[in-house]
């Protein structure tokens, strides 16, 4: 298309806190009708320079032109008035409400002061099928999935203002299939005219949905792309700033195809519990690494959950060791080797208020019992020691955790495991969120542990990941094992894909 | 907020058509209707067993022995659905009713103790509320003190009751609303309902009310899409202590006199009411109705007492124990079902 002008022209943006410069002289600019990915590592500058254009931060330098008007927003509020809207990687609306009143409240159409329900109702399932999403708008937001609720804030979003649409991760929660449904609902307003501005972590999205890009890194503008122009491998290389050296490592492949044999560390015959996942049979030795592959809900987590004794198996037998055991509780499994690292890492994992130092203790301590606390000398070695191995940033181990990047989040608590040396590590999801070099580390050091005869069962959406790190692959479908694949010549992640899919597709 | 472990949500992928709930109640609705099935029960099982229950006058009187409570519980329904609460209700009842009772005894005229008292209660819950807000003070604190500062001023002004002979109090105190032979409501039931209809409307109909919604729904959501959530969470507590100096003075109607020690205890029963009338205790969800329908519960409680007549007071309390547990489990098995 001919370039029309930008709608949005950032220019020379600068904004620093103390002691850093998030954003240094960034340029950014943005046409109607386009969607364009802002890349870059955690800590390249992409929330800050969001924040800054919708106002929640000041900027030090710089304008912000808005259809060729300067502006400077006092809050999101005010930009959204504006023209610019953000939807959130975590859904912004009340679950308690109708969908119609959470693409309307605050602006619900009245008369005489008083709310007129039919018409909101209305005017909110037109506004929805022109997006293409056949939803209830009278029924409660908390009966949809998270990517209908998704697509109810997009809704929102746009009709409260249609210039600059900003996506800051709003698939990180979602499925495939859900992500795929998210991006035709911004084709549509792609198609009206709105310029969308988003950020994600699936370089694949990037590349399914984005016409333009651009780059940063450490708060500094690399360059803006044409997505058609620019390689996936080259854009990695242009955010990370070095060459694939570093994933080069683990990037070629499987492990040894060979799995370790002789006695599993846990067996489990027909384990399953009603309603969270079907029987299974699955055997895991020591050094081996077991990918669970599978959609969002088939089932992986209710696996996990149950061989962590998280919840209760109602069927079935576990084995460790080759002794009969009942998990009645996280302890319990925690008592035999078991480490389990959750996927929500805000609610079930890091304690936000806690020092580094202190969420790493805390498994050590519960497996030892409150009554016996640990000694500060041996916490300040023990964490010592892992904030230099897991590469932790800032190496600080009395800084409160909250303050962390997603990805030193991840190693905090993988490090918590660690520490109290499982024999059996179950790790559900924990590159998700976080940038492409962290992601790279935290699966170095899967295998590394593995290659030290630590079992390992890693939990991920990602089937690169699955694949490159796994002896073995369990797919799941339907909250059901359907297939154990040794990884060798003849898997890939179109195979793993076609098993996935099984039964749906025939 | 993202629970993947939730059993799976209805329509997965595609384009979902929109769910069918041909015939199940929508499940916001669950508690109201079992509390009112619990009335309905109650009602029968009454006039099953005794003699005279069935009398319309029966019924009527539940309305006339309540009318404060209900208005008290009613401010307390908007405090609960922002997921707050408010101890101070029981203490602003009090202290309303001594203070008209000094006031009138010390000869004003009732034309000005009127507003003035009900300026008191709405004053102390909109300072409640901004402590509430502003200092980020967590709502059961900031009304416990609250609580203590206006039982602690009642006692001050007088530890005695003070009878009420003002005429315009005793009017409102003896004027009966007739609709045929002895069958009659009080003022304060006509006061009692016009709040309740004014409340449904607010929550329903205006801004302010679907807020409240919001605020219990989701408070960080609230703020993100704008809405006024300072002045709505404010605005609760003020409304709760408007409806507490208000049920302060039916209740100084009922009794006639201003005491320090009334209404002890009497924010654990609005509560109570709210939350058997389906109220969810975390917020977002509820109506007015299942609070009028938990005041009838409680009061037809207490009527079955009377009439059973060998039973004695503290039955009431076990009953009111026995029913907040099952609905407070009601309540999570609703939740969890819907989140």
């Amino acid at each position: 298309m001919a370039e029309p002008s930008p709608v949005l022209v950032m220019t020379g943006i600068r904004k620093t806190f103390p002691g850093v410069v998030a954003l240094d002289g960034v340029d950014f600019r943005l046409f109607p009708g386009e969607v364009h990915a802002l890349m870059g590592e955690n800590g390249a500058g992409k929330s800050t320079l969001i924040k800054v254009l919708t106002g929640v931060y000041g900027v030090d330098e710089g304008e912000v032109l808005l259809e060729g008007r300067p502006v400077r927003f006092a809050g999101p509020l005010q930009a959204q008035q504006a023209g610019v809207s953000t939807v959130y990687q975590e859904v912004n609306l009340c679950p308690n409400l109708s969908v119609a009143e959470n693409i309307f409240i605050g602006r619900e159409p009245r008369r005489a002061g008083l709310i007129r329900w039919a018409q909101m109702r209305r005017a909110a399932s037109a506004l929805l099928r022109r997006l293409g999403l056949e939803v209830d708008a009278s029924a409660p937001l908390s009966t949809y999935s998270l990517a209908i609720q998704q697509m109810v804030a997009i809704a929102r979003a746009v009709d409260v203002s249609a210039k600059v649409l900003v996506l800051d991760e709003p698939t990180s929660s979602l499925d495939a299939s859900e992500a795929a449904q998210l991006f035709t609902v911004v084709r549509r307003l792609q198609a009206d005219g709105v310029a969308v501005l988003f950020v994600t972590h699936f370089l694949d999205q990037v590349y399914e949905i984005a016409d333009r890009m651009t780059v940063l890194r450490n708060g500094r503008l690399i360059g803006e792309y044409r997505t058609a122009e620019l390689s996936q491998r080259d854009l990695v290389t242009t955010m990370i700033g070095r060459e694939l050296a570093d994933l080069a490592g683990i990037e070629p492949g499987r492990p040894d195809a060979q799995a370790p044999r002789g006695e599993p560390v846990m067996r489990a015959q027909a384990l399953g519990r009603d309603g969270a996942i079907a029987p299974f049979d699955l055997s895991i030795h020591p050094g081996e690494v077991i990918g669970l592959a599978g959609l969002l809900g088939s089932g992986r987590t209710e696996l996990a959950r149950l061989l962590f004794g998280a919840d209760r198996a109602d069927r079935g037998a576990l084995q460790v060791d080759g002794r009969r055991v009942h998990l009645r509780s996280p302890r319990s499994a925690m008592a035999r080797g078991v480490a389990f690292s959750s996927e929500n890492r805000r609610t079930e994992g890091v304690i936000g208020d806690l020092t580094v130092r202190e969420n790493i203790v805390l498994a050590l301590q519960a497996a030892r019992g409150w009554a016996r606390p640990v000694p500060r000398r041996t916490q300040d070695e023990l964490v010592g020691r892992y904030l230099t191995a897991l590469r932790i940033q800032p190496a600080d181990p009395e800084m409160p955790v909250r303050n962390l990047s997603g990805g030193n989040q991840q190693k905090v608590l993988l490090a918590r495991w660690l520490i109290t040396s499982p024999r059996l590590l179950i790790v559900d999801e924990p590159t998700r969120g976080i940038d492409v070099g962290a992601k790279a580390e935290i699966q170095r050091l899967v295998a590394e542990l593995s290659g030290g005869g630590m079992a390992v069962i890693y939990i991920s959406a990602e089937l690169e990941e699955v694949l490159r790190l796994s002896h073995k692959i369990e797919v799941l479908r339907d909250r059901k094992l359907v297939a154990e694949l040794d990884n060798d010549a003849t898997v890939n992640a179109d195979r793993i894909m076609q098993t996935i899919a099984g039964g749906a597709a025939s | 907020m993202i629970d993947v472990k939730a059993p799976p949500l209805p329509p997965k992928g595609g384009v979902p058509a929109a769910r069918r709930r041909a015939y199940r109640p929508d499940r916001r609705h669950v508690p109201v209707l079992a509390t009112l099935a619990l009335l309905i029960l109650m009602y029968v099982l009454g006039v099953a067993n005794y003699d005279g229950f069935s009398d319309i006058q029966v019924l009527l009187n539940i309305g006339v022995d309540n009318a404060f409570l209900l208005v008290v519980a009613v401010g307390m329904t908007f405090v609960i659905l922002t997921g707050g609460i408010d101890l101070s209700v029981g203490a602003v009842v009090a202290l309303t009713t001594t203070v008209a009772a000094t006031l009138l005894h010390a000869g004003w005229p009732s034309a000005l103790v009127l507003p003035l008292v009900l300026l008191v209660g709405t004053t102390l819950g909109l300072g409640m509320g901004s402590v509430i807000h502003y200092f980020k003070v967590e709502p059961f604190i900031a009304t416990l003190a609250g609580m203590f500062l206006a039982r602690g001023i009642s006692l001050l002004i007088n530890r005695n009751s003070i009878p009420i002979t003002d005429g315009f109090w005793t009017f409102m105190a003896q004027r009966r609303i007739r609709f045929g032979p002895g069958i009659f409501i009080s003022t304060s039931v006509v006061v009692a309902l016009a709040v309740v209809l004014t409340a449904a409307l607010v929550l329903a109909y205006t801004r302010f009310g679907r807020t409240v919604y919001a605020i219990g729904g989701n408070a960080d959501s609230a703020l993100l899409m704008g809405l006024p959530v300072t002045r709505t969470r404010v605005g609760v507590y003020t409304i709760s202590g408007f409806c507490s100096s208000l049920g302060g003075v039916l209740l100084s109607y009922y009794m006639l006199s201003g005491y320090s020690l009334h209404a002890q205890g009497m924010e654990l029963d609005a509560i109570a009411a709210v939350v058997i009338g389906g109220t969810l205790l975390a917020g977002g969800s509820g109506y007015v109705l299942g609070t009028v329908l938990g005041v009838m519960v409680l009061g037809l409680i207490q009527t079955i007492l009377t009439f059973q007549g060998t039973l004695s007071t503290w039955w009431t309390k076990i009953v009111i124990g026995i029913l907040l547990f099952a609905f407070i489990v009601l309540q999570r098995l609703v939740t969890r079902k819907a989140r």
